[in-house]
């Protein structure tokens, strides 16, 4: 959080953000003059134009974030310090913030994520075992991207499926009864292997 | 927007309807089963068999029986609906040729079954029933009228006096009169008053907001609206979790229309009353469903709860006095105004009124939401509606209230469930989460999984809560492990004591019940695991089995 001055937002000259690993749209030789924050990447100014649909507010901060995480995958400091920056917030309650709240993640996730929901009506019909399944296969531990960058692992605390349990989310699609072995195979075939 | 417009609307809507309705559900249950495809596949085989002039295909909402979705209802073939389960996209054309004599192999439900039967329902009424993106259809079934009646016939005081007539009690799980509440918000001095409804609905194992929400999002809105004007409020807020996509995009879907009818804004049924209503996502944090902890992240802050008083009717969001309600108590407000609180009264127990929706969920036969009268025996919902254990077991326990709730023993399934007799077994009614586990279940390891969950959850503002937490789960992993002994026993029931008594909100104050309702009927399983005590009174015990 400390390596990027809030400064630098308002910097007139681009930066080089080569640096930014999801960023998918290719630096732009100009700044585009609407946009405010210096990469010229235009999620910022999408960001930029739904604070002004919230008035920037800052009591919307948590939609802002919303917002972000939408826009770019996972909080990283330079979009944090953009939303304290027109938010007129200190950064330290915007990371409070961000950093209180589950749904947010500061860390990119990987290409897909596999999200198990750990509910106690999932839990009680075996949601763990799903859990040990997924960990062995791609050695990774709930929270944590395969190095390939190919799967992230998460637990949900219940994602009110309980109907039918154990209820596992695949890149956002929602699945009933899931053993642990329709878990391997779907994140198998993630994995490529 | 004048009440006979209201009324054009309905009827204009109830005579474009078709003579045959398949209802599909369209709930986050079943479309995790690809429920989409299946209304797409029925649409086409309507056409393909040339039934558009007299079938009518409807997204619903819940219909209650997630474990045997996908769902879809047949109306208008026979005099009792037809309900087919375990639906595949591709069963679309039998079921739609079933409609004239076809062949049709596809699973259908008894419309007799208990599970059906015993139910009572106020909340759930057009849940599987009304399509939830269409406000025509909630209007068609009187939708709307109920605030009608209220802001053109009564006045706030009298709205107040409905409710505390029904003795309807906050659905949240601690059960608060709610006619006293909005009484005390209604009374309390302030130009500005805010009315929230709390979706926040954390419990692992509790589906009921999300499936109302879902199914019948205008109920809550109306009933928010009517408790506006009988606080004198003019701005509402609905707190959803993010983890309820569906639950947000049909709640924006209906505000926006509410909106363009005028049934949300200003001047609403060319009264002077304005409501407007604002969406707030959560963005995953049990203990927001605290109520000092929800305001603070409306008003965009780290959820951490505050010492109570001022309580929220006094000094709430932005220090303004605020009404906060869960969804389930909203959703109940519409069926008093229009029916009576005596109506209301006569139904449920002497102290706990009207009916409470449970998601019936875990090692039961049949899965899903009910809403039955309160004070009915634990037995009849899960032996009768919820079929009991699957595969030959038995039913061990029941959990009802989630992480601040206990497990109540298979000895005790005669209780009347109402807020009282659960107290008095150590556990909560809670929201309405009903997790049954069978004799292959290890209690030790549910107070663990629940006091992870805690410990994960707490908000770490109050030490005995964020510490507390954490050295509870370590003793219980130390149980597990086989590595404690007696005095572990002993200081897990005194840090439950220390937490519960000194811990600043509910979450905290409520984390150690899991551990004391299983320590109450389970003890058993717990000394299973331990070790002789080896060491003499002050001596340190010798960790021999860690490695």
């Amino acid at each position: 959080m400390t390596h990027v001055s809030n400064t630098r937002l308002m910097a007139e000259t681009p930066l080089n953000m080569s640096s930014n690993p999801i960023s998918v749209d290719p630096v732009p030789a100009k700044p585009a003059p609407a946009a405010k924050h210096p990469s010229g990447d235009k999620r910022f100014k999408i960001l930029e134009v739904h604070m002004k649909k919230l008035q920037f507010k800052q009591d919307a901060l948590i939609e802002v974030l919303h917002k972000a995480q939408e826009l770019f995958g996972y909080l990283e400091d330079d979009v944090l310090l953009f939303v304290a920056h027109n938010l007129k917030l200190p950064p330290s309650r915007v990371y409070g913030v961000a950093t209180f709240y589950h749904f947010f993640t500061l860390k990119p996730q990987g290409e897909h994520t596999c999200v198990v929901c750990m509910g106690t009506a999932c839990y009680v019909k075996g949601a763990d075992k799903v859990v040990a399944a997924i960990e062995k296969l791609a050695k990774i531990k709930p929270g944590e991207t395969t190095p390939d960058n190919k799967v992230s692992l998460l637990t949900a605390r219940c994602i009110g499926a309980c109907g039918i349990a154990p209820a596992v989310t695949y890149d956002g699609q929602v699945a009933p009864k899931q053993t642990p072995e329709a878990a391997l195979e779907r994140v198998k075939a993630w994995l490529g292997n | 927007m004048q009440i006979d417009d209201l009324i054009a609307i309905a009827e204009k809507h109830k005579d474009s309807r078709k003579k045959i309705i398949l209802r599909t559900c369209m709930s986050a249950g079943c479309m995790s089963s690809r429920a989409d495809v299946i209304k797409k596949n029925l649409e086409t085989a309507v056409q393909e068999q040339g039934l558009d002039a007299e079938v009518e295909v409807r997204r619903v909402g819940c219909m209650g029986f997630c474990g045997q979705g996908p769902l879809v209802g047949v109306d208008g073939l026979s005099a009792k609906e037809k309900l087919f389960e375990f639906v595949k996209p591709e069963d679309a054309v039998s079921i739609v040729s079933s409609l004239k004599g076809g062949k049709c192999d596809v699973q259908v439900g008894n419309p007799d079954h208990p599970f059906f039967a015993k139910q009572t329902k106020i909340v759930r009424i057009n849940g599987g029933i009304v399509d939830p993106e269409k406000i025509e259809d909630y209007l068609a079934i009187g939708g709307y009228q109920a605030l009608h009646n209220a802001l053109t016939e009564m006045q706030p005081p009298q709205v107040i006096d409905e409710i505390t007539k029904s003795g309807l009690r906050g659905r949240g799980g601690a059960g608060f009169p709610t006619g006293l509440k909005w009484g005390t918000v209604a009374k309390s001095p302030g130009a500005k008053k805010y009315v929230v409804c709390n979706g926040d609905e954390g419990d692992p194992g509790a589906f009921m907001d999300r499936s109302v929400l879902e199914s019948d999002p205008h109920l809550v809105l109306e009933g928010m609206a009517i408790a506006a004007f009988a606080v004198g409020a003019d701005q509402g807020f609905l707190y959803v979790r993010a983890e309820y996509p569906l639950a947000i995009s049909r709640l924006q879907i209906a505000i926006k229309q509410a909106k363009q009818l005028g049934l949300l804004g200003s001047g609403i049924f060319e009264t002077p009353f304005n409501f407007n209503v604002d969406i707030r996502i959560g963005a995953g944090a049990f203990v927001c469903g605290e109520e000092t902890a929800l305001m603070a992240s409306v008003e965009g802050k780290r959820g951490t709860p505050r010492p109570r008083p001022p309580f929220p009717a006094e000094s709430g969001l932005w220090g303004c006095p605020t009404l906060i309600n869960n969804v389930e108590t909203f959703a109940n407000i519409t069926a008093i105004i229009n029916r009576g609180g005596d109506w209301y009264a006569s139904i449920g127990t002497e102290k706990s009124k009207g009916t409470k929706v449970f998601a019936l969920t875990g090692k039961i036969t049949n899965n899903g939401l009910i809403e039955v009268p309160m004070g009915i025996p634990l037995r009849q919902i899960i032996e009768e509606m919820g079929g009991g254990a699957p595969d030959g077991r038995t039913v061990k326990a029941v959990q009802t209230g989630g992480p601040s709730g206990g497990c109540i023993p298979a000895q005790y399934l005669d209780t009347p469930l109402d807020y009282e007799s659960l107290g008095k077994l150590g556990s909560i009614m809670g929201s309405g989460g009903m997790v049954v586990m069978d004799d292959t279940t290890n209690m030790v390891e549910i107070a663990k999984f629940y006091m992870e969950f805690c410990k994960d959850e707490s908000c770490g503002k109050c030490i005995p809560c964020r510490a507390g937490t954490a050295q509870m789960e370590h003793l219980l992993n130390k149980i597990l492990a086989r590595q404690a002994t007696q005095r572990d026993v002993v200081k897990l029931e005194e840090l439950c004591d220390m937490v519960k008594n000194t811990s600043l909100c509910g979450l905290g104050q409520t984390a150690p019940n899991p551990v004391l309702s299983t320590l109450r009927f389970f003890r058993n399983e717990y000394e299973e695991l331990l070790q002789p005590d080896t060491y003499g009174p002050g001596q340190t015990p010798t960790e021999t089995a860690k490695k």
